[in-house]
Formats: structure tokens, sequence, C-alpha cells
């Protein structure tokens, strides 16, 4: 086939994986290894997650006083984010510089004062300087540390944070450009256009999946599935190939927004019923009580489903008027938890709130669309267990990576891959 | 109200469940009313959100009727153990009861896991006909992890 294959330059890079060149060099190929292999998976983790990527640590409005805090992970690293006095957000690793034990064992909290290790007590400031260390002059000029310890030497890593509408990401690489740089504008957009006033949380819930962390990246980014695995996206025209919409890509391939605006289906109204797609059951599956599809215009673009991913594990989703946060923090080869954070707008009012909160039974671990896709990449994960030297098939759209005007593309899927071999240096 | 009537009405919820008679679940709510699949955490916060929301028995009808013809999930099944009930008050007519309950998931291979623990918090009052049936069920989980997927409800 004559297609215009988007092929990554290797020369600054080694160009091997551990099992040798990437498939074809094609960012429409994909080896199965790459969601099993632990050694790639320990790459990942140091390339990707600890590498030139903001990763999405809380929201704002989880730590909006002097001292609140919240633990997290950037990818196996746990990590403290804290606002201070000065209402600066920090991040660190969340690992006493002493022996290595989590400073804060909980979810969050306010700490007054400075953080302490219980181990034995060494405290730290909320920057994650080295601050405290008990019986650092021992007793009556017995034990203690030796004269010349620098505690300024020695601490927990620090990650460099940064806030975009109510959000905070940090990142362990001096190299990392700007959060608006890294998501590129048509992306940034997007984002904005959601997060466009203060947020309140909802709710919180974490699903872990039986499948490896890109499985479930590739799911997201996956236009083409929506509509073909979901029947509530189908037969009630959440989102349709058939509808209007589309897909951006950045430039690096690593962040997506894909959209389903509200228009005619004109002559393709017939597509799904035609090819007798399972998933369109109009006329046939209805519902005793539809106000769980009961949606308002709120953005003002005709825009009613728009999913969301900042590279590699941030997820933003407007579903209707349905709004969540996703968190996607790997846990093993084929072990991941999605975090999942419901929201909506402090100036919300009571139709509304009441609203959210029945299209929310759209999401989630028990979503009518999403529970589905909290099995299918299990299955992916499980069908492929003997298949380390195949690959998979990523060619909807051809086999480039850029924005696109059709959902029946697999362009940021294929951009995602030309992100990851670009970080992990495939 | 009565507790042996109290825990026969538990009884026969998690009967429901556990032998896929799933549409009898939604005529032991009244209408309207409210079932909430929710956390512990999301509770001490203040959190409204649900897993599963329903304010009808039409809502709840959907879900039965979702499961049934259209949601993609594996074969599962419950175990429900359901402990004893506590009246925490009654006023006019309505009981606030909460009762403990742990849940069993058996996946069509076998695999067989402790899915979930945690109290119901009702609302129990008699319909027309005297029978007793939820005004409200929250369900409250201890934990917040929800493997894979929820398909039936809790």
């Amino acid at each position: 086939m004559d297609i215009r294959h988007d092929v990554i330059g290797h020369e600054d890079l080694p160009g091997q994986t551990p099992h040798g060149p990437w498939p074809e060099d094609s960012l429409a190929r994909v080896p199965y290894w790459v969601y099993r292999d632990e050694a790639n998976y320990q790459r990942e983790m140091r390339r990707i997650f600890e590498g030139a990527t903001w990763n999405f640590v809380c929201l704002e409005a989880d730590i909006p006083n002097k001292g609140d805090y919240r633990t997290n992970q950037v990818g196996a690293m746990p990590v403290i984010v804290v606002r201070d006095a000065d209402g600066a957000i920090n991040c660190f690793e969340n690992r006493c510089a002493h022996r290595g034990a989590l400073i804060a064992f909980d979810d969050g909290g306010n700490v007054k004062g400075n953080f302490k290790c219980v181990y034995h007590a060494w405290g730290y400031d909320l920057c994650g300087n080295l601050k405290g260390i008990a019986f650092e002059k021992g007793i009556n000029g017995l034990g203690g540390m030796p004269q010349g310890f620098d505690r300024a030497k020695f601490g927990p890593r620090k990650l460099r944070t940064t806030t975009l509408c109510g959000l905070v990401f940090a990142t362990l690489s001096d190299d990392t450009p700007t959060i608006e740089a890294f998501i590129g504008a048509e992306v940034l957009g997007r984002l904005k256009r959601v997060l466009n006033r203060p947020i309140r949380i909802m709710g919180r819930f974490v699903q872990p999946l039986p499948n490896n962390w890109k499985l479930y990246v590739e799911n997201v980014k996956d236009t083409y599935h929506a509509s073909l695995l979901h029947t509530f996206l189908t037969t009630f025209r959440i989102s349709r190939l058939t509808q209007g919409g589309g897909v951006l890509v950045s430039d690096d391939g690593g962040n997506h927004s894909s959209y389903t605006v509200g228009v005619s289906e004109g002559a393709n109204v017939g597509a799904y019923k035609a090819q007798e797609i399972r998933t369109d059951q109009d006329g046939r599956f209805a519902l005793a009580d539809p106000s769980v599809l009961d949606w308002v215009e709120e953005f003002g673009d005709q825009i009613q489903l728009q999913i969301l991913s900042v590279f590699p594990g941030f997820i933003l989703q407007q579903i209707h008027n349905c709004l969540a946060v996703r968190q996607i923090v790997p846990r093993g080869n084929d072990k991941m938890d999605l975090v999942w954070t419901y929201f909506g707008f402090t100036d919300d009012s009571p139709e509304m709130n009441r609203r959210r909160l029945k299209q929310q039974n759209l999401v989630g671990p028990a979503g009518y669309i999403s529970m589905e896709d909290g099995c299918v990449g299990g299955f992916v994960q499980r069908g492929t267990a003997a298949a380390d030297d195949h690959v998979s098939v990523i060619e909807m759209g051809g086999a480039t990576a850029e924005s696109q005007a059709t959902r029946a593309t697999e362009a940021s899927v294929r951009g995602f891959w030309k992100a990851y071999r670009r970080h992990m240096g495939y | 109200m009565d507790l042996a009537r109290l825990v026969e009405l538990n009884a026969t919820y998690a009967r429901v469940i556990d032998t896929d008679q799933l549409e009898e679940w939604p005529r032991l709510f009244l209408d309207p009313c409210l079932y909430k699949l929710t956390t512990a955490e999301n509770v001490a916060k203040g959190h409204e959100s649900g897993l599963i929301y329903a304010d009808t028995r039409g809502m709840l009808e959907d879900r039965v009727s979702s499961l049934r013809k259209v949601n993609i999930y594996e074969g599962q099944r419950y175990r429900h153990v359901v402990g004893l009930p506590v009246v925490l008050g009654e006023a006019a007519g309505t009981a606030d009861v909460e009762t403990p309950f742990l849940l069993v998931r058996v996946m069509r291979d076998g695999t067989t896991d402790l899915f979930a623990t945690g109290v119901y918090r009702d609302k129990v009052k008699p319909d027309m006909s005297g029978a007793l049936r939820f005004a409200e069920r929250v369900v409250i989980c201890d934990g917040r992890r929800f493997d894979t997927l929820v398909a039936i409800p809790f």
C-alpha cells in the first residue's frame, strides 16, 4: 500500500529496543512485548515519568491553604505536593533523606510547621529542605552526627511544579519546556475551554485495571473504538463517527483532544445500521428515565463530548455535562490504577449539580460507557500473552499522527507512540 | 421498626442480586428514591458523587436493562454476606438503618475475590401495601478501589 509512514529519525538515538529495531520503523505498528517487558517498564519509569514530561499531581482545589498537602506518584516515585506560606506549590520525593522511609504516609492533610519523618524524626520544610535531625549533636558529647555534616546536601529530590487552570503538574527534568509549550497551542485551547473557571471536587474513585498503563492511554486516544464498543455513545448519539468532530494531535504526538459536535449525520445516518454494528440499538434499546442524558450546552460551542490527554498520564473529560480528570498510575507491567476525580464548577446551580450527579452514571468504574473500557485493556493484556513477537496494526486514517477532521482514524494513538519512542530512545 | 422485618428486607435484597433476579431489585425501592454507591472517603469529605446514582425507580430499571442488553463486561456474580441492621433513628414512619456487608465477586472462571466491604445506610419505610421498601439506600464502601469495573449493583 502506498501510505506515507511517519518515520522517526534515529540518528541521535540508540534506536534499539530490548527486542531489536522497532517493527517496520512505523508508528502504525506496535510490538506486543512493549506491554510485558520488565526492563522496558523500568526504562519507562526513568525516561518518561521521571524524564522531560509534566506529570499531573493534584488539583489546586485539593490544597487551597498554606500547609495543605497531597501525596501522589510520579511513575513509581512517591511524591508530596504542598502549598507553602507564599501560596506557591512545591513537590518533592516522599522519601526521607536518612533511611528512605515515606515522610507522609496518608493521602494528604495539613501540616503545621515542618514535615517530620516518623522513623527517626528528621524534619523537612514545605520546600522539601532537610531542616531538623533528632539528637544531631548526640548526648553529653557522645554520638550524634559528625561535625561538618551538611544538611543542605541531603534531602529528597525536588520536582519543578507548574499550575494550569487549577491543575498542578510536576517534572523531575530541567529540560521539560513550559506546560503551555509542552501541551501545544491547539490542545491547550481545548483544555482552557473546559477549565475556564474555579472548580469544585464532587468525588473521587480509584479503578485498578488489569493491564499495562499504555493500553489505557491508547484507549483514551482511540477515537475509532468509542462508538463501536460503547452502546450508550452510539444509540443515544452522544458520540458517533458520523457526527461532526475530529481529533487534534500536538506536534510531538503526545497530547490530543478529540471532540464530537452534535450536528446532523446527513447521508451517513444509516451507516451503523448498514454495517450491523452492535452498538447502534436506536429503536431497540431505550431508557425508562432518560434524565441521565439530559444535558445542557455550557461551553457555547456545540461540542458535546471532548476527551483530552496530556502525555504521559493525564486525561480531562467532558461528556455532556459530566466533567472529570483521570490520572493513570502505573503499578507494574500488567497493572495500573485509574484515579477518577469528578468535578463541577463553584458557581454551579443546584440543577446543574444534580444534572452532573446523574450524568456521572456514564463514567467511572460503573459507568455505562467507562465500565467497558475497564475490561478491554485486560482483554488485550490477556490476548497478547504469547504474542511478544507480534504487532498490533494501528493504521486507520493512515500511518501518520497529525490532526484530522475525522475520528475514523487512529492518528492520536500513533501520536502517543511517536512521543513514546522519542522519550524512550526507540 | 421491627428488626426481623428489616433483616428480611436485607435478605431479599441480597438474594435477588446474588441469584441474578436483577429485575426484582428496583421493586425494593420506592419511587422516587435514592440509590447511591460511594465511599466512606467521599462521604467524610462531603463529596456527593456516586459510582452509581439513581433518584428514580426508572433509573434503577435502566441499570438492569443496560446490563442485560447492552453493556460489555465479563461474566460474574456476587455473594453478599449482610450483617445485622442497626436502627439509628425513626421519625414519621421512616427508619434510619445501617447494615454492614461483605461482597464477594465470583468471575466466570471461578476466581473469587473480596470485592467490597462497607455499610448500607438506608431510609426504610412501608409502601402502600405495608411492605418495607427503601426510600434511600446509600452504599458506603470502606475502600475506594473498585477492581476492573462495577457492573452489578452492590
